[in-house]
């Protein structure tokens, strides 16, 4: 619909003319601002959290684990140096706590979705697939954050949904 | 007619006053829209309906996706 805007526009006399091929969806997708009735504010990407833990193939277990325990999170994201997710470091790996690489301990292609993602929609999935959390990444994997069940509820609540 | 991505929105948007046009019926629109985009759906694209817009800034239009 938008190239055909876009002619339409140049055809009334317009010069600087450009067309966001790939729109709101888009926009919305890399976690970028949305106004209006389902807005940000109705989407993951405005209640995940930023601080989850995040590691390198190459970090070992053992210390990933030792973070872990200071700040309180049972689960850590690997990522690649672009910060696309590469796998996750699940309970399982840190009951086990052997000293291999992250790389190694981490379960392969974790689960995501986008920031544009509707929370009502986010919160059925979670209670129907018993998740309590899910990160939240953008359309080329690169990690947003983490969005708990337990936020997406309580966000959910605050709009009155 | 230039086809951009969403740096060169945002670029555009920073650097030389862009105007934003989502082309989507109203009611989309509503729904949810880019911060400061304004609606002229695709339909109503007329010489009476572009007059809000100002002749001598860039205009980007977009719709939903490239679908």
């Amino acid at each position: 619909m938008s190239p055909r805007a876009a002619a339409r526009l140049e055809r009334l006399g317009f010069e600087q003319v450009y067309d966001y091929v790939a729109g709101k969806a888009d926009w919305g997708s890399f976690g970028l601002p949305l106004e209006g009735a389902e807005g940000s504010e109705t989407r993951a990407g405005a209640h995940v959290r930023t601080d989850a833990p995040n590691c390198r193939p190459e970090d070992r277990l053992p210390k990933i684990c030792e973070r872990l325990e200071e700040s309180g999170w049972d689960t850590c994201f690997v990522l690649d140096e672009r910060g696309v997710v590469l796998g996750r470091i699940g309970r399982a790996a840190i009951r086990g706590r052997g000293d291999v690489s992250a790389e190694e301990a981490m379960t392969l292609g974790p689960s995501t979705i986008r920031p544009s993602a509707r929370l009502r929609a986010v919160v059925e999935r979670m209670r129907r697939q018993k998740l309590t959390n899910l990160p939240v990444t953008t359309p080329d994997g690169r990690l947003v954050g983490l969005l708990t069940l337990r936020d997406a509820e309580e966000a959910l609540r605050r709009l009155g949904s | 007619m230039h086809a951009i991505d969403r740096h060169e929105v945002q670029r555009l948007l920073a650097e030389e006053q862009a105007q934003l046009v989502e082309v989507l019926p109203q009611a989309e629109y509503e729904d949810e829209h880019l911060p400061g985009a304004v609606n002229i759906p695709l339909k109503e694209l007329d010489r009476e309906r572009v007059q809000q817009l100002k002749r001598g800034r860039p205009v980007v239009v977009y719709c939903y996706d490239s679908q």
